[in-house]
């Protein structure tokens, strides 16, 4: 049956801002999805409140909603748009809940839309604890058994019900999960539960059986409405049982079941989507699997695409999202092709002959006062991914990917610390599930212990153990031959860790090489193990006798793209977007894209995204090889975040043809001492500054330049480690963490800018003229971390000589620092009167933000000038002037890392961002607060603590909300008075430590609905901010988003009760007519 | 281990490895499988008799061998070629495989780029090969020469060679009564069979119609098995004596021994189908079926005449994967619904054995 021809408009719902468990994968399912049914010639309109999607570029839909993913928003779309269908299957949990949420409201049925992709009964099957487990015993297959007890004497019957120990107590509703426990007989049982039904609020514990130290698995099963099903990857958990799945290391395809458990759990889960009513498209059945007698459970399953999707995709070469929004419109299997051999069709499984390893990257740097232990919630915020002949060498590549400063399993620096242990601690930090588990292996495994003792503390399966025992085994024999040096490339060792094994440097290892005729081979990932010709170029490197022959490209130049590998806080998505540009502008203009990159979440690592894609680690001996392989004619490196500009000077050095800014230019601009020199020729002011070696040289350069000062290591992306210091005990106890922290890199020191306004700009050059994209007005004061801090375009409030002078200044910096391609700067504004701050002669994370804004492609132009275009032949020689606002709001991972202080500061701590657009500034400001999910009430209870230095600047905000939305407030002591000498009633509340009743009781009794807490550096709010994060409540940090809140709520619209709603398509169209107005 | 170990192609490609299994050297015809599991079942299956098999999966070994899991009772592929071999981790595991062939006395190829061995396989088709093995020195143009020398199993009789020699009784439950004609069968379908409730005797290959007759059965199964089916002219001539009196199902050999049976004619496929992944569209209810699949040979589609019709095809490359006959109970289908190793999709196709049974 070929696609549906009663549908002619199709919603999508997109994922909404990244956060963790919910990265950028589903950017990447939904572009599959645009691309796939908008050629099938369907009328898409898309909702997702993420402006540095892909997706949401304009050409993928008709009409592009950057509205918040709320239920009011959605129903106002869906009456103005009157879609015949809404497929939410490829938008992650926060599309399919609002979906859920559309069709139990009815606004569905009011308005015919039908729910394609997933059947509304179905999700509930899925999603319902109870309703999932009966619909599993009801077909044989066995889950958990688990039940909530209020009491002891409850728990008990369930205990004895379950019938063995241990067993797993989890109080329901508790801050952070505290209180919970495996109990392993009676006694400890009732311990555990009568601390639990303690802990919890509302008096309830969850008593489960205890699967710790079973396997998992996860199957990727498509499906059609005519019933065939296929599965599409198998992936085993290396992390037993306990660790959440997206912080597990994983391997695909399967590698310790006998075929018979195999097609087992094959059957089953093809079973499990039948019984759960799922018709067409993607899901995800995970199991566990008792290693001691092959005893298997379900785990749950996810009745759309997932994070493993997209994994399953990239490591498979079959693109699920695609194959299953196809399915949705009413193709079957068998109809549709297999883009990567163009002559099979889809309704195969794919089979694999390498071996792919998924490796979480964490950021508990971030979050020092966060649990690093991993358990069932996820942490992560990125992943890596590799592709190996065999395990070792893919889990080698694995770790080099993670950029974490490893470059494989043993013979690296950062392994040498871990080796030095102790057995106790080592045994503890195995016994722990954490991120560095994999280098306290190494450690143990240096240290002679047995298999049988390592698999008892970690519950890696046998197999595994093996594989990292061989290569433990193996570094202490490398020497300078050809054998043993060919075979240390298989097992996965790059040229680094052979370096120190031969005690050469990098570059003479990679000689020595070559000269003894070991050179990478390229695999190709072509969904059926060589069974047939592939034409679609997705590779790997590997060390084996057949090399994929380079393609011949008829004489095209070929450009090759550094994308930022893993996600992690201050390198996302947004890097990615650019990224991607630049692949789609060169492929238009008629290059040979080659695109370089290590993260299975992206756009960018799609097959049909670049001509070419290498999914490699992108280190100097990885990219140097693609390189040489394809002869490249230039590579870029400005796009892809830190990650590809570590790496310029490099491979610049050996030979390779940087295309774009010079990286001595970057770098200058990243020296301070050049820079500054650089900014006097030009004639900018910089806050004054210096630069300091130790703790004494701080002091005295404080003490010149005068506190506050903002510290902070050179050569650190996202702000690490940076802080604004009042004194200079405060600066003495930073220098001593820093200095650590940046081995060897001096600290810099610069005069904080008090009450300045910061601003970002980001602007295109050609090498000749310059072109300012956007000027973003944060709405935080200076001192939050540009990429923490909400930010308007146009800015609303600077004159027009302030204006004049970032333009003129703009031009300058890029003329000085020879920019071809973005750069962004950061300038603060005091007293009316410009600093540049910061200056990075490459993409920011703001230029997909400014890009949607605008509507201008600031990253494609960016690639097309490094190619060699000017400015004018682009037709870009105007700064774009929007007749709207566009608000950036960033979101955060709080909620994953209970007890982490919430406030804002230089360090940057979000993980996504969302945009809000309207034609009034202070409801596109709302409307951002609303994306972020921090959605400002219209009235109620308001909870106010503010420090003394803002109390007047806040106070005509507060008479404001009182007088005309009467809000109710409830204040600290402080901020109480302040309140009561303006003649604003308030309810005093005790401090969460001084009595009750408290912040706490308060959000108990729902008796407030909204939290200001503006706090001074270093007070002792943050229990009550982390209260707000638990409890999902909305929080403002500064006034100046007290002020934005105001006057959004003053906003008629939004009094009357009703959102206004404007495609981006419209919005980017006002620009078009501004311009010709004018 | 050897370090002199490797496959000759009779086209005088080389492939090296490390010689694991037993240490020897033996002729082959050398094939590659797809499956990324059942190492186990591949190199017990009759059906790879006199082949080298490759396995393309990266990691093989990993979960050992058992004895429930065997498809026969021994191993008849005369090598295995793998990427990485393996000591066993599993709870169900025996024995590793690496034991299990040098039991068998059969070697293993490990450590060659499988990959390469694949896409040549792939271009140039099935051919002889030799493995060399046994730790001698060995020139590679002497062990090229042995692989063009040897005589091949095109013609042969294989199925004889691996065949039960005498009948014996698999299962005694069971209202209806199956007879299979083992030509190489793997221990599945009769597995299969049981489960479906059926009395099941296993009778050799050799067996004449009459003999079967005389065992009174309500079906008769011509079971998978090794090699080309212009060999087994004997099963054949049975089948023909047996059709209309019984009803038959065919299974891979037995596939196309109906298909000879009824006038048809088989032809070699460039490099078969090894695999537990292949599309197949059963053309009665227009659905599809990922099944598993292990032969060279396949009932060539001009040649069907007026007596068969096609039942099911593989949507890869179009052959034929099912027929049955258009007016007799017989049917039969070139993939294995028994898998083992491979998916169950096509199990139900010994309940509609059973129908046919029931009916006739």
């Amino acid at each position: 049956m070929p696609r549906r021809t009663d549908i002619h408009k199709i919603m999508l719902l997109g994922a909404g801002p990244v956060v963790i468990g919910q990265g950028c994968e589903f950017d990447y399912s939904g572009v599959q999805a645009c691309k796939a049914l908008k050629r099938e010639g369907y009328e898409i309109v898309l909702l997702n409140s993420n402006p540095a999607t892909i997706m949401t570029d304009t050409e993928f839909a008709d009409r592009t909603y950057l509205e918040p993913m709320t239920p009011e928003y959605l129903h106002e779309i869906i009456r103005r748009e009157r879609p015949d269908a809404l497929l939410p299957t490829l938008g992650g949990q926060t599309a399919l809940n609002l979906a859920m949420e559309a069709w139990r409201s009815g606004v569905l049925k009011r308005y015919h839309v039908e729910l394609i992709g997933a059947d509304a009964n179905a999700i509930a099957r899925a999603e319902d604890r109870r309703l999932f487990k009966a619909t599993m015993d009801s077909i044989g297959i066995r889950s958990a058994n688990s039940d909530s007890a209020h009491s002891l004497k409850e728990a008990m019957v369930i205990a004895r019900a379950i019938g063995k120990w241990p067993l797993i107590v989890r109080p329901g509703f508790t801050l952070g999960g505290s209180g919970g426990g495996i109990a392993h007989d009676e006694a400890e049982f009732k311990t555990i539960v009568e601390r639990g039904l303690e802990a919890s609020l509302n008096h309830e514990v969850l008593v489960e059986e205890s699967l710790l130290g079973w396997k998992e698995y996860e199957m990727e099963v498509m499906c059609d409405k005519r019933g065939t099903s296929v599965i599409v990857c198998s992936i085993e958990n290396m992390d037993p049982m306990g660790v959440h799945t997206g912080d597990s290391i994983t391997v695909a395809p399967a590698m310790t079941l006998t075929d018979r458990e195999y097609q087992a759990m094959r059957e089953d889960s093809l079973n499990v989507m039948r019984a759960i009513g799922i018709q067409t498209g993607g899901s995800n059945v995970q199991w566990a699997v008792n290693p001691q007698n092959g005893e298997r459970l379900i785990i749950e399953m996810n009745p759309r695409v997932s994070r493993s999707s997209a994994l399953a995709s990239k490591a498979t070469g079959f693109p699920i999202a695609k194959i299953a929004a196809l399915l949705a419109v009413g193709y079957s299997l068998d109809e549709l092709r297999n883009d990567i051999t163009e002559n099979t069709p889809a309704c195969f499984e794919p089979v694999l002959d390498y071996v792919v390893v998924k490796m979480p990257r964490f950021t508990f740097e971030k979050f020092p006062a966060a649990n690093s232990t991993l358990g069932t919630q996820m942490k992560a915020v990125g992943e890596a991914m590799s592709i190996g002949r065999n395990f070792n060498q893919a889990f080698q590549k694995a770790i080099r990917s993670l950029e974490t400063g490893h470059w494989g399993f043993g013979l690296e620096k950062k392994q040498v610390d871990f080796d030095q242990l102790d057995d106790e601690k080592i045994a503890a930090e195995l016994a722990r599930p954490n991120a560095d588990r994999v280098y306290m292996l190494h450690a143990a495994l240096k240290h002679g212990w047995p298999l049988e003792k390592i698999q008892e503390l970690t519950g890696f399966d046998m197999f595994y153990l093996r594989k990292l025992a061989e290569l433990a085994a193996f570094e202490t024999t490398i020497e300078n031959t050809p054998e043993s040096l060919r075979k240390a490339k298989e097992l996965g060792y790059s040229d680094r860790q052979l370096a120190l094994a031969l005690g050469m440097d990098e570059l003479a290892i990679r000689d020595l090489r070559k000269k003894y005729g070991i050179h990478p081979a390229y695999g190709t990932v072509d969904t059926c193990a060589g069974e047939f010709a592939a034409t679609t170029p997705y590779y790997y490197s590997t060390y084996a006798e057949y090399d994929e022959p380079v393609r011949d490209v008829a004489g095209r130049k070929k450009i090759m793209i550094l994308g930022g590998g893993p996600n992690r806080i201050g390198q996302g998505i947004e890097f990615d977007c650019c990224c991607c540009h630049a692949v789609f502008a060169l492929k238009d203009a008629g290059y040979e894209t080659i695109m370089v990159n290590s993260n299975p979440e992206t756009v960018s690592t799609d097959y049909d995204t670049a001509d070419c894609l290498y999914f490699e680690p992108l280190t100097f001996e990885d990219v140097l090889n693609i390189y040489e392989r394809e002869q490249c004619d230039g590579v870029i490196v400005q796009l892809g975040g830190q990650t590809p500009l570590n790496l310029a000077t490099e491979l610049e050095n050996a030979g390779v043809k940087i295309i774009g800014t010079p990286p001595t230019d970057i770098d200058a601009a990243d020296d301070r001492g050049i820079f500054k020199e650089i900014a006097k020729q030009v004639g900018i002011r910089q806050p004054a500054s210096g630069m300091a070696a130790d703790a004494e040289d701080a002091c005295r350069i404080a003490a010149k330049i005068g506190y506050p000062v903002l510290v902070r290591p050179s050569f650190v992306l996202g702000g690490r480690a940076m802080a604004i210091v009042n004194q200079e005990d405060a600066l003495r106890s930073y220098m001593a963490e820093a200095t650590r922290v940046s081995e060897g890199h001096p600290i810099l020191i610069d005069k904080f800018l008090s009450d300045a306004q910061e601003l970002d700009v980001d602007c295109l050059s050609d090498g000749r003229d310059t072109v300012v994209g956007a000027i973003m007005e944060h709405v935080e004061q200076a001192g939050i971390h540009s990429g923490d801090s909400a930010c308007s375009i146009p800015p609303r409030d600077l004159s027009e000589a302030v204006l004049a002078e970032i333009h003129t200044a703009s031009r300058k910096l890029a003329k000085a620092l020879h920019v071809v391609g973005l750069m962004n700067i950061q300038f603060a504004v005091q007293h009316d009167t410009l600093y540049v701050i910061e200056v990075n002669p490459r993409a920011s994370r703001t230029v997909p933000f400014a890009s949607k804004a605008t509507g201008v492609p600031l990253a494609k132009h960016a690639a097309l000038c490094m190619a060699g275009k000017t400015l004018a032949e682009l037709g870009f020689t105007q700064s774009p002037r929007i007749p709207y606002s566009a608000f950036k709001e960033a979101v955060f991972p709080f909620a994953k890392f209970p007890g982490v202080d919430i406030t804002l500061s230089p360090e940057m701590k979000s993980t996504g961002e969302v945009m809000g657009l309207d034609i009034d500034a202070a409801n596109a400001y709302l409307k951002s607060q609303d994306a972020a999910g921090n959605r400002i009430p219209r009235s109620g209870g308001l909870f106010l603590s503010i420090r003394d230095a803002d109390k007047s600047l806040a106070l005509p905000y507060i008479k404001h909300l009182a007088e005309v939305h009467q809000f109710e407030f409830y204040a600290t002591a402080g901020t109480g008075e302040m309140l009561y000498a303006a003649g604003i009633p308030c309810h005093a509340v005790f401090r969460l430590t001084a009595g009750r009743p408290n912040l706490r009781d308060l959000i108990l009794e729902k008796k407030i609905g909204w939290i200001v807490n503006i706090p001074d550096v270093g007070d002792d709010g943050a229990k009550m901010r982390s209260l707000a994060i638990e409890f999902g409540l909305p929080i403002t940090t500064t006034t100046a988003a007290l002020q934005m809140a105001t006057e959004g709520l003053g906003n008629s619209a939004v009094d009357a009760g009703r959102v206004d709603i404007c495609s981006l398509q419209e919005y980017h169209r006002m620009v078009a007519n501004a311009a010709c107005a004018e | 281990m050897s370090s002199q170990a490797f496959l000759a192609l009779a086209d005088g490609t080389v492939f090296n490895g490390v010689s694991c299994g037993a240490a020897c050297d033996l002729p082959g015809e050398a094939v590659f499988n797809t499956g990324m599991s059942g190492y186990q079942e591949i190199v017990s299956d009759p059906s790879y008799f006199g082949q080298i098999v490759t396995l393309s999966t990266a990691e093989v070994g990993n979960y050992g061998c058992n004895d429930e899991d065997m498809e026969s009772r021994g191993v008849f592929l005369n090598g295995l070629i793998v990427q990485n071999l393996n000591p066993p981790s599993s709870w169900r595991s025996r024995q590793s495989l690496d034991d299990l062939l040098k039991q068998s006395k059969r070697p293993i190829l490990s450590g060659v780029d499988t990959r390469r061995l694949v896409l040549h396989i792939r271009e140039k088709g099935t051919q002889k090969a030799w493995l060399h093995a046994d730790g001698t020195d060995l020139s590679v143009e002497e062990a090229v020469a042995k692989a063009r020398a040897w005589s091949g199993l095109d013609g042969l009789d294989c199925a004889a060679k691996v065949a039960a020699a005498k009948p014996y009784v698999w299962s005694e439950k069971g209202d209806l009564h199956v007879v299979v004609i083992d030509c190489g069968v793997k221990y599945n379908i009769l597995r299969q069979l049981a489960a479906a409730g059926f009395r099941v005797t296993v009778v050799p290959c050799g067996t004449t119609a009459e003999e079967i007759f005389k065992l009174r059965p309500n079906g008769v199964l011509l079971s998978n098995g090794p090699g080309d089916p212009d060999g087994v002219v004997g099963v054949v001539d049975c089948v023909k004596k047996l059709l209309g009196k019984v009803p038959v199902m065919g299974i891979c050999l037995g596939h196309q021994i109906l298909g000879l049976a009824c006038g048809a004619r088989t032809g070699r496929l460039h490099f078969g189908h090894h695999g537990c992944n292949h599309p197949v569209k059963n053309l009665l209810t227009n659905t599809v079926e990922i099944t598993s699949q292990n032969h060279n040979f396949a009932i060539m589609p001009d040649s069907l005449g007026g007596n068969l019709e096609i039942t099911h095809v593989n949507l890869n490359d179009g052959t034929i994967e099912g027929v049955r006959h258009k007016t007799l109970p017989a049917f039969s289908v070139q993939y294995h619904p028994e898998a083992a190793p491979g998916p169950f999709d096509a199990r139900y196709l010994f309940g509609q054995f059973k129908e046919l049974m029931q009916k006739h």
